[in-house]
């Protein structure tokens, strides 16, 4: 082999071992999962024993009304937890960009829930939303209030599991903000004080216009993450009471162990995870966006 | 417009005094220079006038009112940043017009007023453009018109004019000294460059160390600098310092150093009597020095011609100097030249307090 030969192949050979694991780990799942979904195929069953029933189980599904409110539950949960995430987690990084002494210490604590495994989480939230020894309603009684049934109440529990999911992930939204907010330009703001905004005007105009790039694709993040969700709803509701906390990662776990109908829960992995891939696709044409902005400006400038 | 004192002013940074006590006062619409190496304490200084730093200590009065304890927006201030500071998400109209539209100015008012602005600073076809999309020249001159379209009664300048290239530095340069004869405001430039200070000041101060060296007119500095730092500052090509010694020949003082004794002229020697036979630092400006025999007799070092006038690099008494002469043709290094010096143009410091004499 010539040397200008294997310099050219130098590159691919490199690529080859994430290039292998990428095809064994991801690809061959997906395909194995896609054909799947036309099958109606019984855990018992070798996959080639199974019947090939065409789109019967996409089908099925649309008409199933407990797969459409479990959709329904996951829009909700993502909606919500995103919404408040975000409310929360710009609002936190606002008040705590600047430099008072024990700052780096708090903004360390504040991530601290990020860090704890998903199941840690939900097992640590079961027990403080534990009808009589949890934390929650041993306070609310020594209060002399009425115990709240927390994840035994079909809308308590929906609230609820936000709740943990607010607290686990809104340290990913303020550490983000965080970045971006230290990483503005702050002669930019200084002049805005010169020119007369208050603080509030400073954060409106200036401060959120300028971190909206970082915050778009943290709220796609997040939003793609939560549609994934599932220890924490597992380990502390397991989807109920009823379907009220029935999320669609948990209703695929459930089609395939309990129901044992692994050719449905490959059609509703399928949904999910076109539904993810859509907000991705969403991202990458954002970031698309943003550089081909970038670009003509840099080329507008030359020519200035 | 009212005058601006600054009366004792004081900044620490923790334990770090940056500056200690600082008094200065700036005339209704004067432009004032402040100007120093950089960690002077200048930059603090105008930010603190600005309200962007806390004042440690002492008070900034503009006309009656104590403004060191109030907020930016409450000092009738406009300003204009080393890095122009623009408003990268907002197009150049809506930058310059920011202001305006937090004082809730009616629309078509903040229009002309813009319009008007854009028009003096050659800026109308940019209006629609982000900052990202123009040159340096024309985000300087956007960062200026936005401080133009407020009528604030003081102007602030941090350094506005170092992140340009030499060329556009001097026409910025003209037409800022242009548009500060046009709005007599009072305005307060930084600057660690002295020709810009000499250029655009009404009065140029001086600061070290966070303390003021000298205050007062360009040609005061220049012409009586009040001590040796000044001297070296102002002025250019520097200032050359020569170690000499003071000593009276027949009735006539001379500073006498090594291969030069220049005699000084008449009316200093009453000043001067106290330093006799004692040892100077003679201060001769490059420019001082005159081709013409029964002078000096130098080598020339070094030549650096730049057309009608040559630096000449070269030695007196083992000490660099360094010589502006007016040149037809250019001066070959290698030549030996002769130099005379007026007497009344040399500087004289103290070594020891490096104070004039």
């Amino acid at each position: 082999m010539s040397t200008a030969r294997a310099n050219r192949l130098t590159p691919y050979l490199f690529l080859a071992p994430a290039g292998i694991v990428l095809l064994v780990a991801l690809f061959y799942p997906i395909c194995y999962m896609i054909y799947a979904s036309f099958l109606d195929w019984n855990p018992s069953q070798r996959i080639g024993e199974a019947d090939f029933v065409g789109l019967r189980n996409y089908i099925k599904l649309f008409s199933d009304d407990a797969f459409r409110e479990s959709m329904w539950v996951t829009l909700r949960f993502a909606a919500i937890v995103v919404t408040l995430e975000m409310v929360i987690g710009v609002g936190l990084a606002l008040l705590l960009d600047r430099n008072i002494r024990g700052m780096s210490v708090l903004r360390t604590l504040f991530i601290l829930p990020m860090m704890i495994a998903p199941i840690v989480v939900g097992l640590m939230w079961r027990y403080m939303y534990h009808p009589t020894v949890g934390i929650f309603n041993q306070t609310l009684e020594s209060w002399g209030f009425e115990p709240i049934p927390w994840l035994s109440d079909g809308s308590w529990a929906f609230t609820s599991v936000i709740i943990a999911d607010v607290w686990q992930w809104t340290p990913f939204i303020f550490i983000l903000s965080l970045a971006a907010l230290q990483s503005l330009p702050s002669s930019a703001i200084e002049a805005s004080k010169i020119d007369g905004a208050t603080g509030w005007q400073q954060i409106i105009y200036i401060k959120l216009p300028l971190m909206l790039p970082v915050l778009i694709v943290t709220l796609l993040l997040r939003l793609i993450d939560s549609f994934k969700v599932l220890e924490v709803i597992l380990v502390m509701t397991n989807g109920g009471p009823g379907l009220s906390t029935e999320i669609l990662s948990i209703r695929i776990n459930r089609t395939a162990s309990e129901f044992r109908e692994l050719g449905e829960a490959a059609a509703m992995s399928n949904l999910l995870l076109i539904v993810l891939l859509i907000l991705t696709f969403v991202m990458f044409i954002y970031n698309k966006a943003q550089e081909i902005r970038a670009e003509r400006m840099r080329a507008a400038e030359e020519e200035a | 417009m009212p005058e601006i004192r600054l009366q004792h002013l004081r900044k620490d940074y923790g334990a770090l005094t940056v500056i200690e006590d600082l008094n200065l006062e700036m005339a209704d619409g004067e432009f004032t220079v402040l100007v120093g190496p950089s960690g002077c304490g200048k930059s603090t200084t105008l930010r603190m006038i600005a309200g962007l730093e806390s004042v440690t200590g002492g008070q900034i009065m503009i006309g009656d009112r104590d403004v060191s304890q109030l907020e930016p927006k409450e000092r009738d201030l406009a300003m204009v940043f080393q890095d122009y500071a623009l408003y990268p998400h907002m197009n150049v109209a809506k930058n310059m017009s920011f202001a305006l539209r937090l004082a809730r100015m009616n629309k078509s008012d903040i229009e002309a007023r813009v319009k008007e602005v854009a028009e003096t600073l050659d800026l109308t076809a940019y209006l629609d453009r982000k900052p990202a999309e123009l040159s340096g020249g024309q985000r300087q001159r956007v960062a200026m018109g936005r401080a133009l379209v407020r009528d604030a009664g003081t102007f602030l300048f941090d350094e506005p004019l170092s992140n340009l290239d030499a060329k556009l530095r001097g026409q910025m340069r003209a037409e800022l000294a242009l548009m500060s004869q046009r709005i007599k405001k009072n305005m307060i430039y930084v600057t660690h460059d002295q020709v810009e200070a000499m250029t655009l000041g009404d009065k140029i101060v001086v600061m070290k160390f966070g303390e003021i060296m000298q205050a007062g007119t360009p040609e005061e500095l220049y012409r009586n600098p009040a001590n040796k730092f000044v001297a070296g500052f102002i002025g250019s090509p520097t200032m050359n310092f020569l170690d000499a010694e003071l000593s009276e020949e027949d009735g006539v003082l001379h500073a006498r150093g090594t291969g030069f004794a220049i005699p000084l002229a008449e009316d200093r020697k009453a000043r001067l009597q106290a330093h006799k036979d004692r040892k100077i630092t003679l201060g001769i400006r490059p420019s001082s020095f005159a081709e013409g025999s029964g002078g000096i007799s130098m080598p020339v070092i070094l030549s650096e011609y730049i057309g009608a006038q040559s630096v000449l690099i070269s030695e007196l008494g083992g000490q660099q100097v360094a010589i502006e002469v007016n040149t037809v043709a250019p001066i070959r290094a290698g030549e030996s030249r002769e130099f005379t010096v007026q007497g009344d143009e040399v500087h004289l410091f103290d070594p020891q307090s490096e104070a004039a004499l």
